[in-house]
């Protein structure tokens, strides 16, 4: 692996990886909006956004931001931070439901 | 062996297993992150904690929507616009959301040209995507226009439904616009170094006095498609929830 610096510190990759992506997050938004557009409803609904989603997420991470082609160090230092998140998620739907739940009280009781 | 452990595609990962490759690296001398500039890696860790504060904002969202007993207003409804016939559901978005599309990839384009040391392509594919970036600007100012002044949503309150939507509506899509904003400025400048040859040069940077490099180009590219990722969730939770 006789790289010059500078060949291994630049991500060059060809075109065609691109353009197909480019391709597919085209397609995918396209997904999302007739999720919207077709009016669907309840699971069906919420289960296509988190699907189209996390598709164009992972999509972009990967090939634009080049994650796919950098070494674990980098990829796992920043790829798992952000899925602490997720256990914020947990104690915000739980408080917001708490919260919902005197509000119901008190305006019930209240009237 | 002392080569190929910085080595680029992950040839190291595969003698060593990803843990082992992890751990090699976190506990080498001097760099953890072998193989990135600095610049970049910088870059990486500022887009972590810019990630931190719209997960806040997405949050507080999803916090004030779940807990108010008032009906939240139906997006699809409020963001339909008519050309002349029946509204259309959510048009404006979708479209918004295919330009930013777009400009990612333009501006993919443009780092992989700015490696091949290409000027010309580099610099133009840098403008299409500013000029991409300031339509959506210029879309989501159209947008905020029509919602404060035709349909009095405020912060505080709004004619449609729960009044946390006004709030989360203008600090999401605010901040996001905001960095929106910076990407195009940012965008320009680079163009125009790129465009004199300030690469080609390694001519230092005014601020920082550090070598100018093509690297520049994708540490740019970076901050965009990092935009354009905000934008998949604040569509996907906003927009369409």
């Amino acid at each position: 692996m006789a790289n010059t610096e500078e060949h291994a510190e630049g991500q060059q990759h060809p075109l065609g990886i691109y353009l197909k992506v480019w391709a597919w997050l085209f397609v995918l938004s396209t997904g999302s909006y007739m999720v919207d557009y077709l009016n669907f409803q309840g699971y069906l609904r919420w289960t296509l956004i988190l699907v189209f989603m996390l598709a164009k997420a992972g999509l972009i991470v990967a090939v634009f931001m080049h994650m796919l082609w950098e070494r674990p160090a980098l990829l796992y230092a920043i790829v798992c931070p952000p899925i602490l998140v997720l256990i914020f998620t947990f104690l915000m739907t739980h408080e917001a439901g708490y919260t919902f739940l005197t509000r119901d009280l008190f305006f019930a009781i209240g009237t | 062996m002392a080569e190929s452990a910085v080595t680029n595609t992950g040839a190291a990962a595969a003698e060593q297993g990803v843990l082992g490759a992890l751990v090699a690296d976190w506990s080498s001398d001097q760099r953890a992150f072998k193989n990135v500039p600095w610049g970049k890696a910088m870059m990486w860790i500022f887009l972590v904690s810019d990630t931190f504060i719209f997960s806040c904002f997405l949050l507080s969202y999803m916090t004030v929507r779940m807990s108010t007993t008032v009906p939240w207003p139906y997006p699809s409804e409020v963001f339909a616009l008519s050309f002349g016939g029946d509204p259309i559901p959510l048009i404006l978005i979708a479209i918004m959301t295919f330009i930013l599309i777009s400009s990612s990839g333009t501006m993919v384009l443009a780092v992989n040209y700015g490696y091949r040391k290409d000027r010309a392509k580099t610099a133009i594919l840098l403008l299409v995507t500013a000029l991409f970036g300031a339509m959506f600007v210029g879309m989501q100012a159209f947008e905020w226009t029509k919602l404060i002044v035709d349909e009095g949503v405020r912060p505080w309150a709004n004619p449609m439904g729960a009044p946390q939507f006004g709030a989360a509506f203008f600090m999401i899509t605010g901040f996001h616009g905001f960095h929106v904003s910076i990407g195009v400025i940012f965008l320009v400048i680079t163009a125009r170094k790129v465009w004199r040859g300030d690469y080609d040069r390694s001519t230092p940077g005014y601020f920082t006095s550090r070598k100018g490099r093509y690297e520049i180009v994708e540490t740019m590219g970076l901050y965009w498609h990092f935009v354009d990722l905000v934008w998949v969730f604040i569509f996907a939770f906003f927009y369409l929830w």
